[in-house]
């Protein structure tokens, strides 16, 4: 990458300030450790999409085509693991988090630069044992790990795997620790608490949960591997341990991580909502509580994921109220996002379009999650394609949406330079349109039985998989068009000026790309977020369409 | 501004602040360790709750002498930490450093100590394996929980180790000014790292012996 091809002609920038290898290896510029972020989970999101491409072609056919069952069961594990702790949870918080939350406060960095390496270095690190389990041996466990089969049965590289996981969990501890200490620390004067953008509430929120929730899944796997390695037993039935021990700890981190990954995903919804239908956030002060009390109530609503599973229905009961309850913070949100639209100057702008699907996309997830969350209903639809689409539609359609929106909205910010917007709104339709189309018929045919993890299956249920199929190789090339319009644009891309979209924030008050230390001029923290438009008014028809600034500020 | 010291670093532009950000940060740090050792004494509870007698029956057969050995060289190395962080405040170089070695090596004692404590167990047929010398299939849970969180304190006791010694060696060389906050932050590890023993040694040798 050369200050050519990247960046103001002449300006120092966090890019072209320094050239060589070793200076993005150890770099501690939080902005270059989100853009080493960015690169290693392309890389394995490339790794999990691939896996579950194969997948998805084995199933067009009632009796699979290509693949032994085992490897059937590897390529799907290899898909959960790789998606959610190396591209999902890591995905908005170490990289428009990492990037961005500094900018956001005002700050020069994050409060523990070198923590803030570190912390890539140990993501990857897991990765790559992760990785390592993949080649040496594959692992056929499922996500999930369950024990007894993962610590007894299995013949898979387990061990390794839950190491990588192990190592990676860590990461996130390191980034929830740094992030924390940064918002408390680091605010400049006048960003206030209820002062900050609420992307900046969604990772604190976030931060609570990786600190809390990811070491208890460390110790779950370290068992694991102890037991699995050093054959000492913890979990096995035959010395009166018990498998449901190992299942309750794994939700009570892997429920939260659901809300690691959408969490951010809703800070990064609503800074674009709010830029493009040029309003003011309807319920600014209710959307923190309900950011914090999804956090909270998060803690406590895992034994939703154990129906089935013989425990005790008083406790099942309560699970089934808690996670009731938890759809009411989240459907706050979701009305205020709305309500947010009411009377703005909507203009769709790729940004707009990706978080108006997320939107969507996440209402129905959420609705889903209600169906799952009453007993009765889960106990038909357990371990089916309905589950399986349904936190598809959370983590794919929500979280992924997300990125992208978010990705987009500050792509200027990050290189300096704009993409193609036709290209853009086209791949962000398409993203909409290869979703559903992959996902929504495994809602019918989970809803008909099909069940989950299952390579060869009743040829009823066909149609829906070869829908399903066709949908996912929409969906793929819908992921494969934003790499190249947006490579494309490091070296052909308008220069986007520091604030393309008009937007609030004082992200958008530095150069883009911003300099190494963040900020020349010290900026100005405005009285409130979101000051698009006079207090008690809507804006007028003449504030629309930031896209028209933005070419009014390529053109200067 | 009187606080531009070697110690002072980015992002902080006053040495008061950045001490508090590292204090804070530790702290949150550690919530997180409590969560992590809390959900492997939940395990304990569980189990022994559902095993009562046969975790009461295996605690009897750790070794309560070198438990409360470790145990009492543990406390004493914490209260060499605290004269460490305090001597650091009112800035006594000499007394900093030989109270981190002190630390240091009382950390290297329980070590030491723990390897003849295993070589013992092993030697008893306390390793779960073929040669268990125990008949109660819970016995060999208690011992599968036995060497697992004492290794894993092991673990975090080392990594306290290596963090004592770099700092007295920091000292030493006059590489690290007495207003760093990270005696503080050291000092803070190695407290919960004791405090961790000390919930430990209960459940794993005073079981079983109370009559």
């Amino acid at each position: 990458m050369s200050d050519i091809a990247i960046g103001g002609v002449g300006r120092r920038n966090y890019l072209n300030d320094s050239h060589s290898i070793r200076s993005w290896l150890l770099t501690t510029d939080h902005k270059r450790i989100a853009i080493l972020y960015a690169i290693s989970i392309t890389i394995f999101f490339l790794i999990g999409g691939a896996a579950i491409s194969l997948v998805r072609l084995e199933l067009l056919t009632p009796n699979g085509m290509f693949l032994s069952d085992d490897s059937y069961n590897k390529l799907f594990t290899i898909h959960g693991v790789i998606m959610v702790w190396f591209f999902l949870i890591p995905s908005i918080p170490n990289t428009l988090g990492n990037f961005l939350l500094p900018l956001m406060i005002g700050a020069s960095d994050v409060a523990f630069p070198r923590l803030n390496l570190l912390s890539w270095y140990l993501n990857i690190t897991g990765g790559l044992f992760t990785v390592a389990a993949l080649v040496g041996g594959g692992v056929d466990a499922g996500w999930t790990f369950y024990t007894p089969f993962s610590t007894e049965f299995s013949h898979g590289a387990i061990a390794l795997a839950a190491i990588g996981v192990f190592i990676s969990g860590f990461s996130s501890i390191a980034t929830g620790v740094n992030f924390i200490a940064t918002i408390h620390m680091l605010r400049m004067p006048g960003v206030t608490w209820f002062r900050l953008p609420l992307f900046v509430w969604s990772l604190y929120a976030t931060s609570m949960m990786f600190v809390l929730a990811t070491p208890v899944l460390a110790v779950t796997l370290l068992l694991l591997v102890i037991e699995r390695l050093f054959h000492l037993p913890l979990f096995d039935p035959d010395y009166g341990g018990d498998p449901l021990l190992f299942q309750h700890l794994f939700w009570f981190y892997s429920h939260p991580a659901v809300y690691i990954m959408v969490l951010p995903s809703m800070g990064v919804i609503t800074e674009v909502i709010t830029c493009f239908a040029r309003r003011r956030v309807f319920g600014y002060a209710f959307m923190v509580y309900a950011l914090v009390s999804i956090a909270g109530i998060g803690f406590f609503v895992w034994g939703h994921h154990m129906f089935v599973s013989g425990q005790s229905p008083l406790a099942s009961l309560i699970f089934s109220f808690l996670s009731f309850v938890v759809a009411v913070p989240s459907a706050i949100k979701v009305f205020n996002w709305t309500a947010t639209l009411y009377r703005g100057q909507i203009s769709f702008e790729a940004p707009m379009i990706y978080a108006l699907g997320f939107v969507g996309l996440f209402t129905v997830g959420g609705l889903t999650g209600l169906f799952l969350a009453s007993i009765p209903v889960d106990i038909h639809v357990h371990d089916t394609y309905f589950v399986v689409a349904h936190f598809h539609y959370i983590m794919v359609g929500g979280a992924v949406s997300a990125f992208f929106a978010g990705l987009h909205f500050w792509w200027p910010k990050i290189t300096g330079r704009l993409y193609s917007e036709s290209w853009a709104r086209f791949a962000a339709i398409l993203m909409f349109f290869g979703f559903n189309f992959t996902f929504f018929p495994q809602f019918v045919m989970g809803y008909a039985g099909m069940p989950r993890r299952y390579h060869v299956y009743p040829p009823e249920f066909q149609v829906y998989h070869v829908m399903s199929t066709i949908g996912a190789t929409v969906l793929a090339a819908a992921y494969l068009l934003p790499p190249v319009y947006l490579g494309w644009s490091l070296w052909r891309g308008r220069r986007a000026g520091d604030n393309p979209w008009g937007a609030s924030g004082l992200e958008w008050q530095t150069n883009s790309p911003p300099p190494p230390k963040n900020f020349v001029r010290r900026p100005e923290a405005p009285d409130q977020p979101y000051d698009y438009h006079p207090a008690g008014q809507a804006p007028r028809a003449d504030e629309r369409s930031p896209r028209r600034a933005a070419n009014a500020a390529a053109d200067r | 501004m009187s606080d531009q010291t070697p110690a002072l670093r980015e992002p902080w532009d006053a040495l008061a602040k950045q001490r508090e950000a590292a204090t804070f940060g530790i702290w949150v740090f550690l919530a997180s360790e409590l969560l992590f050792f809390g959900a492997i004494f939940l395990v304990y509870a569980y189990l022994r709750a559902l095993h009562s007698t046969a975790f009461e029956q295996a605690s009897s057969h750790t070794s309560v002498f070198y438990g409360t050995l470790n145990t009492a060289v543990l406390l004493t190395s914490s209260m060499t930490m605290v004269l460490a962080a305090r001597a650091a405040d009112i800035k006594v170089k000499a007394a900093v450093v030989v109270c981190l070695s002190l630390t240091a090596a009382c950390g290297l004692i329980f070590l030491v100590v723990k390897g003849f404590e295993y070589k013992q167990d092993i030697d008893d047929g306390l390793l779960p394996g073929d040669h268990f010398a125990l008949a109660a299939a819970a016995a060999k849970m208690f011992f599968s929980f036995y060497w697992g969180i004492t290794v894993v304190h092991a673990v975090h006791l080392s990594i306290g180790i290596v963090a004592v010694l770099r700092l007295a060696l920091d000292v030493y060389r006059d590489r690290l000014p007495l207003r760093s906050p990270q005696y503080e932050v050291t000092a803070l590890y190695w407290h919960l790292v004791d405090i961790i023993w000390i919930i430990l040694y209960p459940l794993l040798y005073l079981g079983g012996r109370s009559s």
